[in-house]
């Protein structure tokens, strides 16, 4: 507790250093008559010191040649090596290509199809429909990935699955398919599955930013004899700019987080070549081999180009003069 | 705000092409409708079904010969009742502890005047860009010996950053006049987040509440990364998620799943299918039946969490 409050004081000190001693006076004299508020929050701050920031500590093993029968104080370091390994590991390349070609495919078709159902909800008139529609769009993102991956696999099954059923009726294909084998169609699996789960749910922030816009707008192309694909066109999408971009840009930061449960859980050993993605990679090297090193600096790699990707994305924003996050 | 709502004043279709439009919005919705909830119907359909004629194909969104033989199959399992347990167990702790406690976290940085206001925002927003990763959250659970407890459920998450702006965003919009009257009455800091806040703030405590009881309900790797080796606080998703790796591991079919079902099909008549299409419905219905109750409430959450956050 002592050396929480003591960076805070450093914070007020920073603040207003010309009257250290008086802040400091009357820091101790807050801090006195706020007990309450400081027997909420602190056992959560020691908590989070606990559970989010020893963690980071937690880095130095990628380092290390790690031994866990040893004290942690006790490892060999080692330097870059695991790291090394990993950019000469061609599993590595492997599991970063299928990690950014899923989050690729995500990001565009989750952008795509959530945005269009937004503009497209925006015009049903009968509200009640409207709500129903909503509501069961969202169910989808409420249930669980083991669900939604059991769900999905029944239904891309080659006996009864309902997909193999649907196109030799339209006589499409003329035998059933094992969607779940053919490795190269993963991707696009993996993408459609995450737009059914999520699109509804997606829809909810640009629907909320389509009531920011001035009805006048609407009126006034009415008057002008807009038909409605001209005042999607010309009104609703380009108010909802400002809101696509920086949603943009926070799922631009988020280009190696493709997702974990549903490649883990549609994955099998026929689709494997591009169903594992770097999260996968990192379980298999620590929880199944044991190699807590090279799975902790594959894990560092994912999070630094993450915060590179983020900032990047950030100062792009800024030269072009859009809304960015910090 | 709704009845300023955008449309209202142009209630006529301004051409034909404005009417093909409607047709064509109003016939993808449906159509949009049928594809999110097609798949729920028709595992209710097959785990309402005899199993051995479930094999036979053709069961879409109902069941062909009528049974409750799966569910009373799978509540016969004294391990599946156990996880059904656990996950209640789970959802009802870990909702109750994370809300009240975000809660607490969430009011003290609403107010400007707190010492700590500033270095304790600080401290759990910064927590939002960077992660220390699988291994070393590993290693520090087993560290503090909480591998194999049920605990691990409950304090490793017990706040969430993007709930607890959720929840401050929503605070710092009482009126501080109520505050004013209250200390004024002679009411301390923590009676007045009793009192107050807590009763206050109930619509957001409520969209926070289902987001962490979902996602209590549906977590499994918790149980997977660091209580696999005991079964006693295994929880419905996780067996469901064994099930599932199983006919995952082999596509045509001998598997554990199915030995568990032929264990007992002399008798029950039970088959993985039938079995995965049950447990999809026990460890779904619980969030299905409670979420649409409380869409008004979430909608507005978010917008506010993605507004101010």
């Amino acid at each position: 507790m002592q050396v929480e409050t003591r960076a805070a004081e450093e914070v007020l000190n920073t603040s207003a250093s010309v009257q250290k001693k008086q802040v400091k006076k009357s820091f101790l004299k807050r801090m006195m008559k706020q007990k309450a508020l400081l027997a909420m929050s602190v056992p959560f701050l020691i908590w989070l010191f606990i559970f989010k920031y020893i963690p980071l500590w937690g880095w130095s093993i990628a380092f290390q040649d790690f031994k866990p029968a040893l004290s942690l104080t006790d490892q060999e370091w080692i330097g870059f090596d695991h790291f090394k390994f990993l950019f000469t590991d061609a599993n590595f390349y492997r599991v970063l290509r299928n990690t950014i070609g899923m989050s690729t495919i995500n990001l565009v078709l989750g952008f795509v199809t959530a945005i269009g159902l937004a503009l497209l909800l925006n015009e049903i008139r009968a509200a009640k429909f409207k709500r129903v529609v909503q509501t069961i769009s969202y169910m989808p993102h409420f249930i669980s990935w083991v669900v939604a991956a059991s769900i999905i696999s029944y239904g891309l099954s080659l006996d009864n699955g309902i997909v193999n059923i649907i196109l030799i009726k339209l006589g499409i294909i003329d035998k059933p398919i094992l969607w779940l084998g053919k490795a190269t169609w993963f991707w696009g699996i993996n993408g459609i599955s995450d737009v059914w789960k999520n699109v509804g749910w997606n829809t909810i922030i640009y629907l909320a930013a389509i009531t920011m816009i001035d009805p006048e707008q609407y009126e006034a192309a009415d008057i002008d004899g807009a038909s409605r694909l001209q005042r999607i066109r010309y009104i609703t999408l380009p108010s909802l700019k400002p809101t696509i971009v920086i949603l943009l840009i926070m799922n631009l930061g988020y280009i190696l987080e493709s997702g974990f449960e549903a490649q883990y859980l549609l994955g099998n050993p026929m689709n494997l070549d591009y169903s594992e993605n770097l999260d996968i990679y990192v379980l298999k090297y620590g929880m199944s081999m044991g190699n807590f090193s090279i799975a902790t600096a594959a894990g560092i790699f994912k999070t630094v180009v993450s915060f590179i990707f983020l900032f990047s994305a950030n100062h792009i924003a800024k030269k072009f003069d859009q809304p960015r996050l910090f | 705000m709704k009845q300023k709502r955008l449309f209202k004043a142009t209630r006529h279709h301004s051409g034909a092409g404005d009417y093909i439009f409607d047709i064509f919005n109003y016939t993808f919705m449906v159509f949009l409708c049928v594809i999110m909830l097609y798949p729920f119907l028709n595992q209710l359909a097959v785990s309402l079904n005899v199993a051995s004629d479930s094999l036979k194909g053709g069961i879409y969104l109902w069941p062909r010969e009528f049974t409750w033989a799966n569910y009373q199959h799978v509540f016969g399992e004294a391990n599946i009742v156990n996880s059904f347990f656990i996950a209640v167990l789970r959802t009802v702790i870990g909702t109750l502890t994370s809300v009240l406690g975000t809660a607490m976290v969430a009011y003290t940085i609403s107010r400007k005047d707190f010492v700590l206001q500033k270095f304790v925002t600080i401290a759990f927003v910064l927590t939002m860009y960077f992660n220390g990763g699988l291994i070393p959250n590993y290693l520090l659970v087993k560290e503090l010996n909480l591998l194999d407890s049920f605990w691990v459920y409950i304090i490793p998450g017990i706040i969430g950053v993007f709930n607890l702006i959720v929840i401050r965003s929503f605070i710092e919009g009482i009126p501080e006049s109520l505050f004013e009257s209250a200390k004024i009455d002679g009411a301390g800091d923590f009676t007045i987040f009793l009192k107050i806040v807590l009763p206050l703030s109930m619509p957001v405590l409520a969209t926070v509440s289902l987001f962490v009881a979902v996602y209590q309900w549906n977590s499994w790797f918790d149980v997977f990364l660091y209580n696999s080796s005991t079964p006693e606080l295994s929880t419905l998703q996780y067996e469901l998620m064994k099930i599932l790796q199983n006919s995952n591991a082999s596509l045509s079919g001998k598997t554990a799943a199915d030995a568990f079902a032929n264990a007992n099909s002399s008798a029950n008549q039970v088959s993985p299918t039938s079995i995965r299409a049950t447990m999809t419905i026990v460890a779904s219905l619980p969030i299905i039946m409670v979420y649409p109750f409380l869409q008004k409430y979430f909608v507005k959450g978010l917008t506010l969490g993605g507004v101010k956050g």
